[in-house]
């Protein structure tokens, strides 16, 4: 029934019952707030109302606030919403592919991530809308007959793809969120003592009751959810890519821009899930549950898709030598040694070098350094994009038209603006949404925790105790 | 949900090996099951009591082939034949550029569909009952049993009897 491979660590430490799981993580949704929580949630709240007084202002006046000029049309609203998609990815990486590959250790951090996509994208969006100035006609991007006031959208252009492939992510993604919290608020439902919470986890947990043909409907969807989560993923990002890449900006017209932006969303997406986690894990006292071996393994996977990142960099800038065009050639020699040679090199040092530290196993383990280089990934991958965009741009066709490109104040407090909402949103829901996935933690309890089947958990134990092991023969069970 | 009705004996168990081990032994003695609750999946359960195998996995492919007609339907018609735009001299109705938008409406209506339908064929929506009605521990750590009385002939010590020595650790009457 329960097999399980001796050499491996338990996933859930402490010796944690089915009891202990739903204590450990319902205690914060029922405890009032903390001073802490209160803090920080005070905090995100100045920066949000700050942000969302410079975007009032960017919306009012109109986007000549911006930095941008006639070369630089695209700058950090871009970045920012390429930046901002690409954080999300990794919530569905880990909910969706993870759960394909049977990654078990998914389940103690893949509440939190998805709900760090949901707002990733959201953060996103609010990009999309601040670039089209207008926010009030973006339903024009959307195919509505003609006497809407547009023609009906170009289906031709990767822009619209854009607009059909970020809704699709952030609604299936919400979905598959919370279908996964359906179990857990009714956990919380049946827990309630006040009147209010046993109405609100009440009406959200819609009636659950856990029966047998109810969780093999459950598990059935979800299954189907992750196999369509992964393609949509994929295609997520490539489309970003192809809003670049279908143009024909030397340095953006380029065939590798799919799976490379694809490596480099999970990449930064991954940082973004350490940093969130480090935190919460201390916070809200989860050692037992996100241990050491989660975030090495989730180190693992930064060290992967930033080598991946780093090959790609290393690739487009070969084939822009070896294409032997001119003009492609320039845009890439620019971005080392011209003007903005500082934002590429920091996103060399920050992509490249950083993630490689992490062979080392004990810089891995270490949570100081693995949060301290989340943040570097972070920051790398923002210069990435900023580096994708102006590099490319700043250097016109004709050289009376080169431009450089600085962001005002509003360019940055829209940015600060994002960091408000995501940040309030996530404080949000890690009060008042259990932070783990508590049904799934629990399913993957007994096959990984100290409590053991006797008849493997013999060499288990044995080992843990460091005794000799005794010799494993299957003909005798 | 079905309103429930009748007198029920309620099984509690602890650990769900035991309760999927009992199962089968209860069957082959002749305990008709209405239902396990439980607050996680238990893998084999659903066919140890012998549910029939979800047919939700037919209703979301159904709903994938109609998203997928439905945008292309709406591309070809408004880039084909309502307004034709040509914007840098391309042709207007180039199935290849559709494909991205295809897939995107296919996860849609497959993602929405399927969860709609999942919602409705368990029963789950808001103003439902508020709690589990057999016992409320199994949302927490306890795997519950639930036995209708008039379905079975056997009886109600005989029932407990067996639920016992399955590994019951309690057994309870539930009167609705």
């Amino acid at each position: 029934m329960h097999v399980t491979s001796p050499v491996r660590e338990p996933l859930i430490q402490g010796g944690k019952t089915y009891a202990d799981v739903t204590e450990d993580i319902c205690r914060h949704v029922e405890a009032t707030p903390t001073k802490e929580w209160k803090i920080a949630f005070g905090l995100s709240l100045i920066v949000l109302a700050y942000g969302s007084a410079c975007l009032a202002w960017t919306w009012w006046e109109g986007l000549g606030v911006w930095g941008l000029n006639k070369t630089v049309g695209w700058a950090w609203d871009i970045t920012n919403f390429v930046w901002w998609v690409g954080i999300g990815h990794a919530g569905t990486l880990i909910s969706a592919i993870l759960l394909l590959f049977r990654q078990k250790w998914r389940t103690s951090i893949n509440r939190a991530a998805e709900a760090m996509t949901i707002f990733a994208v959201i953060c996103a969006a609010s990009f999309i809308l601040m670039h089209m100035g207008r926010p009030w006609m973006a339903y024009w991007a959307l195919p509505l007959p003609n006497a809407f006031g547009s023609l009906w959208v170009n289906f031709n252009s990767p822009l619209v793809w854009d607009v059909f492939a970020i809704s699709t992510y952030f609604s299936v993604s919400l979905v598959f969120w919370y279908i996964g919290l359906i179990p857990d608020l009714a956990t919380i439902r049946d827990r309630a003592t006040s009147k209010v919470s046993k109405f609100m986890y009440g009406t959200f947990a819609m009636g659950w009751d856990g029966s047998a043909k109810t969780w093999a409907r459950y598990e059935y969807i979800s299954l189907i959810l992750a196999g369509l989560s992964t393609p949509l993923v994929l295609s997520v990002h490539t489309i970003v890519s192809m809003d670049f890449a279908t143009s024909v900006i030397p340095g953006w017209h380029t065939t590798i821009f799919p799976p490379y932006f694809v490596a480099g969303a999970i990449f930064s997406g991954f940082a973004m899930v350490q940093n969130l986690m480090l935190i919460t894990r201390v916070v809200y006292k989860l050692e037992d549950y996100i241990t050491l071996e989660h975030i090495e393994t989730m180190n693992k996977v930064i060290t992967l898709t930033g080598s991946v990142v780093g090959v790609a960099y290393i690739t487009e800038f070969f084939i822009a030598w070896y294409g032997g065009v001119e003009y492609e050639y320039y845009a890439f020699f620019n971005r080392m040694t011209g003007p903005y040679w500082w934002a590429y090199w920091a996103m060399m040092t920050c992509n490249v070098i950083s993630p490689q530290l992490f062979w080392s196993r004990k810089l891995r383990r270490s949570i100081t350094f693995t949060f301290f280089i989340s943040v570097i990934v972070n920051i790398g991958m923002w210069f990435e994009r900023f580096v994708i965009i102006v590099t490319s741009l700043h250097r016109d066709y004709i050289p009376s038209s080169w431009a450089m490109f600085s962001p005002t104040r509003y360019d940055i407090g829209d940015y600060i603006f994002s960091f408000g909402l995501f940040f309030t949103l996530f404080l949000l829901f890690s009060k008042y949404l259990p932070v783990v996935n508590m049904a799934e933690v629990k399913a993957v309890l007994r096959s990984t925790s100290a409590q053991l089947p006797a008849k493997i958990a013999g060499v288990a134990k044995v080992r843990q105790r460091g005794a000799a092991e005794p010799a494993y023969n299957k003909d005798q069970e | 949900m079905a309103e429930l009705s009748g007198k029920y004996l309620v099984g509690v168990y602890d650990d769900d090996d035991t309760v999927l081990h009992a199962v089968p032994k209860l069957r082959k003695a002749g305990v008709k099951i209405k239902e396990v609750y439980s607050p996680f999946p238990i893998h084999g359960l659903d066919e140890a009591l012998g549910h029939p195998r979800t047919r939700i996995g037919i209703a979301a492919f159904m709903f994938g082939v109609t998203g997928c007609c439905a945008v292309l339907t709406l591309m070809i018609w408004t880039m084909g034949y309502d307004w034709p735009m040509i914007i840098g001299g391309k042709d207007p109705l180039s199935i290849p550029n559709y494909i991205p938008i295809t897939f995107e409406g296919t996860v849609l209506f497959t993602a929405f569909g399927m969860v709609i339908t999942f919602l409705i064929s368990n029963g789950l929506g808001p103003g439902t009952h508020f709690h589990p009605r057999f016992d409320v521990r199994a949302t927490d750590n306890k795997f519950i049993m639930a036995i209708e009385m008039s379905r079975n002939s056997m009886s109600e010590e005989e029932i407990s009897r067996a639920l016992k020595d399955s590994g019951a650790e309690e057994v309870n009457i539930k009167q609705f």
